[in-house]
């Protein structure tokens, strides 16, 4: 599974892209938010905003969506172009 | 009755002629359109706070296109539309840059000026772009806004 952050949360995490080979069990999209935020700071309070927007397969979801190993996840903050 | 797909994206880094978008617009569809709506989005130098001297842009590469599309296409459903044009620029733009283009060909104005209100105002609030403003302090990222949700909502 491919997971990448943009804008605000990216430079928070100081992380673009990350490339998972297990999901540890998770199912959903907010399992993998779960387990994220279980690496401390600044992943815990980054991804504990409460506007923070999730897209599975390059399409917004939600943390019930569920997911498996093949899918690209982005989480990132509310959009602001135009 | 299905039709064609209609519009054509573009994300890049380089400035655009509206000169020429216009004229793309215009020898399209000869003879089929009748109005032609064009909206241009600049930097300037209030955003956020006062003072922005520029800005950068981000965006999430190929959901970027499919969500435009997914205006336009719903954009298309809504209205009598011959053609669609958005362009939106990316990386870091000066004060007064132009930032985003959209160009709506039809029929009537009506259904040109509706569609390319409804297209701003959804790319601004759906579309996967994020701005980042900078001044002489340092930059700082731009908040979403309630008003621009608003106006997205009135359209449902």
């Amino acid at each position: 599974m491919k997971i990448l952050f943009f804008a605000s949360l990216r430079e928070q995490l100081n992380t673009e892209e990350e490339e998972w080979q297990e999901l540890n069990g998770a199912l959903t999209a907010g399992d993998i938010l779960s387990q994220l935020q279980t690496r401390g700071e600044p992943w815990a309070s980054s991804l504990n905003a409460d506007r923070l927007l999730v897209s599975v397969n390059q399409e917004i979801s939600n943390l019930k969506t569920k997911i498996t190993a093949d899918d690209e996840l982005a989480f990132f903050p509310p959009v602001t172009g135009g | 009755m299905m039709s064609a797909q209609i519009g054509s994206i573009r994300i890049q880094e380089a400035d655009f002629s509206i000169d020429e978008e216009y004229r793309r617009l215009r020898i399209a569809h000869p003879a089929q359109n009748g109005a032609i709506c064009t909206f241009s989005g600049l930097v300037r130098e209030f955003g956020d706070k006062e003072g922005v001297t520029g800005m950068f842009l981000e965006h999430y590469p190929g959901m970027t296109e499919h969500s435009l599309q997914l205006i336009i296409d719903q954009a298309a459903g809504r209205w009598k539309l011959n053609d669609v044009a958005v362009i939106h620029r990316v990386g870091q733009l000066s004060l007064s840059d132009q930032i985003v283009f959209v160009g709506v060909s039809s029929a009537h104005r009506a259904d040109a000026f509706a569609a390319c209100e409804f297209i701003m105002d959804y790319l601004k609030t759906d579309a996967p772009f994020w701005k980042k403003e900078c001044h002489a302090q340092g930059s700082q990222w731009v908040e979403a806004k309630e008003s621009d949700r608003n106006r997205t909502k009135k359209w449902s």
